[in-house]
């Protein structure tokens, strides 16, 4: 490799006009971070959805028709009905969260992903907002999808009014992908993750009316179940999914973009710190 | 210290200073990089070396100076300046979930370079890392010094006036880092600028035109590798070594040599005729003499000192 004739010549030596896109200012930059988790998500799609199909149907299936055989019915329908808008909120924040801490943390700080992307013209804001795109929105709208096949099937939903959950579906993934990304900037290790998960997914989940009604809860937890955003989607969903009015519509979809435009916005700014400091 | 700007630079570096917690890492550094040189940025650990580099591409805010790269003010516009840039960061971060094919075909898009024409750059871009028979292979499939190439095939996916590189060789095989000198010597030779880190004088002394020697956050020395050894040392260096060394330094070592340090149980002797001081060791029996010429190393040791810095 010493013989200089032997040397390939340099690919393009022209200096920097190849990069120069001319689309520099008007491409959606974080688009490239969403591809980039696409690709990736493609390569192991089968067992992904495959665990998006087969966890909710067995929690359908399980508790619905366990439990629901020993149950009245519940706000008037079968206690399968009323835990199928329930487990499709629940899934969704799952799915959101766990792209959003596990999967983006790996990005960040074990294979240095993100760093990668920031040698290129790239920006922080970039690389965050793509994260937050990807599990909130894709990554939420594939569990999603999946649950509301199951409950197809089931027969707990027909007809097309159920499709309307999709964008709820959206915003449930966008506010627990916003929430969870802050752990994330912040996190030194995955440890982090189970905190997170025991002291405010678990709750959430028990507090928000996903298995039970929330009136069955004691007032001073009503309360605080009212503050939390999981609430906001099940009354959103569950109102969609049983055919009922939506009784604070605009309320619930103001909490839910608000914890994830306030959660996406300070984990860019704990980001940068983190990245340029 | 501070040289002047020509206007050709391709990096312009003045008065850069940064500090963390108080404490300052880069203090008053300026330099400026010609179109097409090898620039090598010299200092032992913690002298600010990556703090320089990661200010110049924008990644840090310097506290005061300016930056100028391929014509942009950084940090200001460092994102514009990053299209004409490429970077070998010191630990590569690879795409472990993509070949080595999706791995350049990807880190194109972020440039906003179209995959059709990405993909056909890769080709070119494979050959040039002599990893043409790798297109298919999974990153962890790869030796550290194919990922090392790999990591500069994708610095260039954006055919980048100049690229920045942070230790382009530690941790790699005597053999891996030849191949990677020879692929820099190519890019040299195809009109490319080269700014890089490193703690390998003889890598410095064979790639780079002029090199900055760093210590505490201050640039101490900035010339070509040969004026430096010219001006701040003696041409001819005797490594003395074996049981006694201390004794014949305490007893030759300052008359025979114009400079010496004794490290360890080796003697460092620096001379501009090493005659006089090589004919002092004939009672010696149980010493041994390696006589040398002057390198760089002897002026990086000279400048910073012995010192372990950690």
């Amino acid at each position: 490799m010493t013989d200089r004739s032997a040397l390939q010549p340099m690919p393009g030596a022209s200096g920097g006009t190849l990069g120069v896109a001319p689309d520099a200012q008007a491409r959606f930059r974080p688009l490239q971070v969403i591809g980039r988790n696409f690709l990736v998500w493609r390569k192991l799609m089968f067992s992904s959805l495959v665990g998006n199909l087969v966890d909710p149907l067995i929690f359908l299936v399980g508790l619905g028709y366990g439990l629901g055989a020993f149950l009245p019915a519940l706000d008037g329908v079968p206690y399968l009905n009323f835990l199928a808008a329930g487990m499709l909120c629940y899934s969704t924040m799952n799915s959101a969260s766990f792209e959003a801490l596990w999967s983006a943390y790996s990005r960040l700080a074990v294979q240095r992903t993100w760093e990668g992307i920031l040698h290129a013209p790239m920006t922080v804001r970039d690389v965050v907002l793509g994260e937050w795109l990807w599990a909130g929105a894709c990554k939420a709208l594939l569990s999603g999808v999946a649950i509301l096949l199951v409950m197809y099937g089931l027969g707990v939903v027909d007809g097309l009014r159920p499709l309307t959950v999709l964008p709820v579906v959206v915003l449930i993934g966008l506010c627990f992908s916003g929430i969870a990304l802050v752990v994330t900037t912040l996190a030194r290790s995955y440890d982090s993750f189970t905190y997170y998960f025991t002291l405010v997914i678990t709750p959430m989940m028990f507090l928000s009316g996903v298995f039970f009604p929330r009136n069955s809860l004691p007032e001073a937890i009503r309360l605080v179940a009212r503050v939390l955003p999981l609430s906001h989607g099940v009354d959103l969903v569950r109102g969609i999914t049983l055919g009922r009015p939506l009784e604070h519509p605009l309320l619930n979809i103001a909490v839910l973009l608000g914890y994830g435009l306030l959660g996406v916005a300070l984990a860019i700014r704990i980001a940068r710190r983190r990245l340029t400091k | 210290m501070t040289d002047p700007v020509p206007t050709a630079a391709v990096l312009a570096v003045r008065e850069l200073r940064k500090s963390y917690g108080g404490v300052p890492a880069v203090r008053g550094v300026g330099f400026a990089v010609p179109a097409g040189e090898c620039f090598g940025l010299l200092g032992p650990n913690g002298a600010g070396k990556t703090t320089t580099l990661r200010c110049c591409l924008g990644l840090t805010a310097p506290d005061s100076g300016t930056v100028e790269l391929a014509g942009l003010p950084v940090p200001q516009a460092a994102r514009e300046a990053r299209y004409r840039v490429g970077v070998v960061p010191q630990f590569d971060n690879l795409d472990p979930d993509f070949t080595v094919t999706e791995n350049l075909v990807i880190f194109a898009r972020y440039f906003g370079i179209p995959a059709a024409q990405a993909r056909a750059n890769v080709p070119k871009l494979l050959e040039f890392a002599g990893l043409g028979d790798k297109a298919t292979a999974k990153i962890d499939a790869l030796s550290g010094g194919m990922k090392r190439r790999l990591t500069i095939a994708r610095s260039l996916v954006n055919d980048p006036q100049v690229i920045f590189m942070d230790e382009p060789t530690t941790g790699l095989d005597p053999q891996a880092r030849h191949l990677v000198w020879d692929r820099l010597k190519s890019l040299l030779n195809a009109g490319k600028t080269l700014i890089l880190t490193t703690h390998f004088m003889d890598e410095a002394e064979r790639l780079c035109q002029r090199v900055g020697i760093m210590d505490r956050g201050e640039l101490i020395a900035l010339d070509s590798p040969r004026n430096l050894i010219e001006r701040e040392i003696e041409p001819q260096v005797v490594e003395i070594y074996g049981d006694g060394v201390r004794d014949w330094a305490a007893a030759f070592g300052r008359t025979a040599s114009s400079r010496i340090e004794v490290a360890g149980e080796t003697a460092f002797c620096y001379a501009h005729d090493a005659t006089a001081l090589l004919a002092t060791l004939d009672g010696w029996p149980r010493l041994r003499a390696l006589k040398r010429a002057a390198n760089l190393e002897d002026v990086f040791i000279k400048l910073t000192g012995r010192d372990i810095r950690d």
